[in-house]
């Protein structure tokens, strides 16, 4: 109750101080504050594609990149910061032998031994997590986007357990009290729901990229699948790529340039 | 015949009092996990399935006892179990109850769960789960009840009571069946993407659910005098030995899979299971206790000579329980989520709130099946005749 009202307190002070304000110091440093509230002309630039996908050049990433974007993609969504093993995660950073498993590298090239590999919900072309999910609170978009419906979703947790990638998260206990820089442009969760990545869809719909993709400048490439002269079609030709555990035939829409 | 159940000795009493304080107790604790949420569990972000679906998994299988009854009975007119059947249907109907209880204590927004029947989604298993669950419930009450009111009234029980019998019978199939689907068919998970998962847990079903409604006849047969009679308490002996063998062969099926492919996914929870992993060693003690009770319950119960001596089965059968419940109430669970995704190992064991719910649940269950076996059993007495408390245990016969 008290959170819910500083969070209205809040948002109403930005409606009063108008929305255009470039950042509002208090509220911490959301992102979203640099911009104005979507309008409907907003949401007629809104990027479509047939099926969207990420390419990651994984060697430009460094431990400080990923926790640049992590930071980015955590604020926007108001992700709480839960220390420990109930901990949520949409974006963040694993070594070669954790992203992928099934690998089993052995006598790597010193360089990707000690990479670090930013790790997202790979937005799988056949998502486990869609077919388990017994209230279709999990559910994937024609553009391939799997989203989740936090008031439809009972918490039964089946999702987490056909995921083969970890991406989901589970909000054991209230989230709202570890949110530090609250972004009113996004819901918050409830207890008792899964959540996971959603690839920024509240902001392609008003044609703007994921956050995640604006802060790695350049080193994730984001774009539709679907479409050969797309920018992540052209990058994948001229680069190998691998996905995350081909083997769950999940089909994963995230590709690694290593 | 619910009146039954309002009178009864201080022993009676005793016990659904003692129960009933128990699941308050336990009460007490659903109530600060309503608050708090999960996170007063042990539960993580990796193992995101714990105790509440073990024991949920377990009990599914403790429901199937009634099914090793009612299909000789039904199927092959096997007449020593009638006095039986009714007490494997009751039992039936406290488990499911149970199943039900821990599925709902586990879900991170209870008010919610009618979404999966509003959204009835069949590609989910979860979905079929709960039909098959629901209806089971439905057939054993139906059924146990009508054809307990046809004896007390002296009839046949009517026919339709028969053919749903028969129905319920395949339908005990169907609910461990899509239990074991519900984990089978998850590709990140090693330990419980296999094949044979549906079998090994009919097996286990066969073996545990009989052996805890034996033990409980048992128990009830000198408490007051009940007696099924000793073919029906030998041939379900039978039937449990059985049963266990073709559990513990298809666990060894799945250990040779596992070592001879050389599959590491495959090898990795049985490692951590069995030798601990990563430096995790918490389920190993209970991992080789359930294999020496396994082996053990093995050698009492085979030899005939053996079996047939009360107090020996009694020993073969709580080992055989014991042995069961930490393969499938414990390891089966925590082994399907260890090692996590990224093949790392995150420790998993449940908390004192977790299984204080969790005995809430199963004293809830304790009294579901005192009231139902009291009904049933002075039925029983009244129609043949007899003093409950007075008729001294039955000598053993060999
Ligand atoms: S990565 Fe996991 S959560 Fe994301 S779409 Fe694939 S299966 Fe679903
Ligand atoms: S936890 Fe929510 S999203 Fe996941 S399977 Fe259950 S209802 Fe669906």
């Amino acid at each position: 109750m008290k959170s819910n009202r500083r969070e209205f307190l809040k948002l109403a002070a930005v409606s009063a101080m108008g929305v255009g304000a470039a950042r509002l110091g208090f509220l911490g440093d959301a992102p979203a504050f640099a911009g104005p509230l979507p309008t409907a002309a907003d949401f007629e630039k809104g990027f479509k594609a047939k099926h969207w996908g990420m390419a990651v050049f994984s060697a430009k990433f460094t431990p400080e990149l990923i926790e640049k974007c992590r930071t980015a993609c955590h604020t926007e969504h108001n992700v709480p910061d839960i220390p420990g093993k109930k901990q949520i995660k949409w974006f963040w950073g694993a070594s070669y032998h954790e992203a992928f498993p099934t690998e089993q590298g052995q006598f790597l090239s010193e360089d990707v031994e000690h990479r670090e590999f930013p790790l997202l919900c790979n937005h799988c072309e056949q998502p486990m997590c869609v077919r388990v999910c017994p209230t279709q609170a999990t559910f994937q978009r024609p553009d391939g986007i799997v989203m989740m419906d936090f008031h439809r979703c009972i918490g039964c947790r089946y999702c987490m357990a056909g995921c083969p990638f970890g991406a989901r998260s589970f909000n054991f206990q209230d989230p709202r009290p570890f949110i530090h820089n609250f972004n009113p442009h996004y819901p918050t969760r409830m207890r008792g729901v899964v959540e996971k990545c959603d690839f920024c869809a509240e902001r392609l719909a008003i044609g703007k990229l994921p956050v995640c993709v604006e802060a790695a400048g350049g080193a994730l490439v984001f774009g539709d699948l679907g479409d050969e002269n797309s920018d992540i079609r052209k990058v994948l030709r001229e680069h190998f790529a691998i996905r995350r555990k081909p083997d769950a035939g999940t089909s994963p829409s995230v590709y690694y340039i290593l | 015949m619910l009146e039954k159940a309002l009178k009864g000795s201080p022993r009676y009493w005793g016990t659904l009092i003692g129960l009933g304080l128990l699941m308050l107790l336990g009460m007490g604790f659903w109530l600060y996990q309503l608050v708090h949420g999960l996170v007063i569990t042990g539960m993580s972000r990796d193992v995101s399935w714990g105790f509440y679906i073990a024991q949920f998994t377990y009990l599914v299988g403790v429901a199937a006892s009634a099914v090793m009854l009612v299909l000789p009975y039904y199927f092959h007119h096997y007449k020593q179990f009638a006095k039986m059947i009714i007490l494997g249907e009751f039992l039936a109907i406290a488990a499911v109850s149970m199943c039900m209880g821990f599925i709902v204590v586990d879900l991170g927004q209870p008010q919610r769960m009618l979404n999966v029947m509003i959204n009835a989604t069949p590609h989910s298993m979860l979905f079929w789960d709960m039909c098959v669950l629901m209806g089971y419930l439905f057939l054993n009450i139906l059924v146990g009840w009508t054809s307990l009111q046809a004896f007390k009234n002296d009839m046949a029980p009517p026919h339709w009571c028969k053919v749903l019998a028969i129905v319920s019978v395949i339908w005990a199939f169907s609910i461990h069946t899509v239990t074991a689907f519900l984990i089978a068919g998850l590709p990140g998970r090693h330990y419980f993407l296999t094949a044979v998962m549906a079998a090994r847990f009919l097996a286990s079903a066969f073996c545990a659910g009989p052996a805890i409604l034996l033990l409980l006849t048992l128990l009830v047969r000198k408490l007051t005098g009940f007696d099924p009679g000793d073919k029906a308490l030998k041939r379900l002996a039978v039937i449990i030995t059985y049963a266990m063998c073709v559990n513990v062969f298809l666990y060894l099926c799945e250990l040779f899979t596992a070592f001879y492919s050389n599959m590491p996914g495959h090898i990795a929870p049985i490692r951590f299971l069995f030798s601990g992993l990563d430096g995790h060693y918490e389920l190993v003690p209970f991992m080789w206790t359930a294999v020496v009770l396994g082996l053990g319950c093995l050698v009492i119960l085979i030899p005939t000579s053996i079996r047939e001596k009360t107090p020996a089965l009694v020993l073969g059968l709580i080992m055989l329980v014991i042995s069961t419940w930490i393969d499938k109430g414990l390891a089966l669970m925590i082994g399907g989520f260890t090692p996590n995704p990224f093949e790392t190992v995150t420790s998993y064991l449940p908390t004192v709130p977790e299984l204080m719910v969790s005995v809430m649940i199963f004293a809830l269950g304790g009294i579901i099946l005192t009231v139902l076996w009291k009904i049933a059993i002075e039925v029983r007495v009244e129609v043949e005749g007899g003093n409950l408390s007075m008729v001294p245990p039955p000598a053993e016969s060999e």
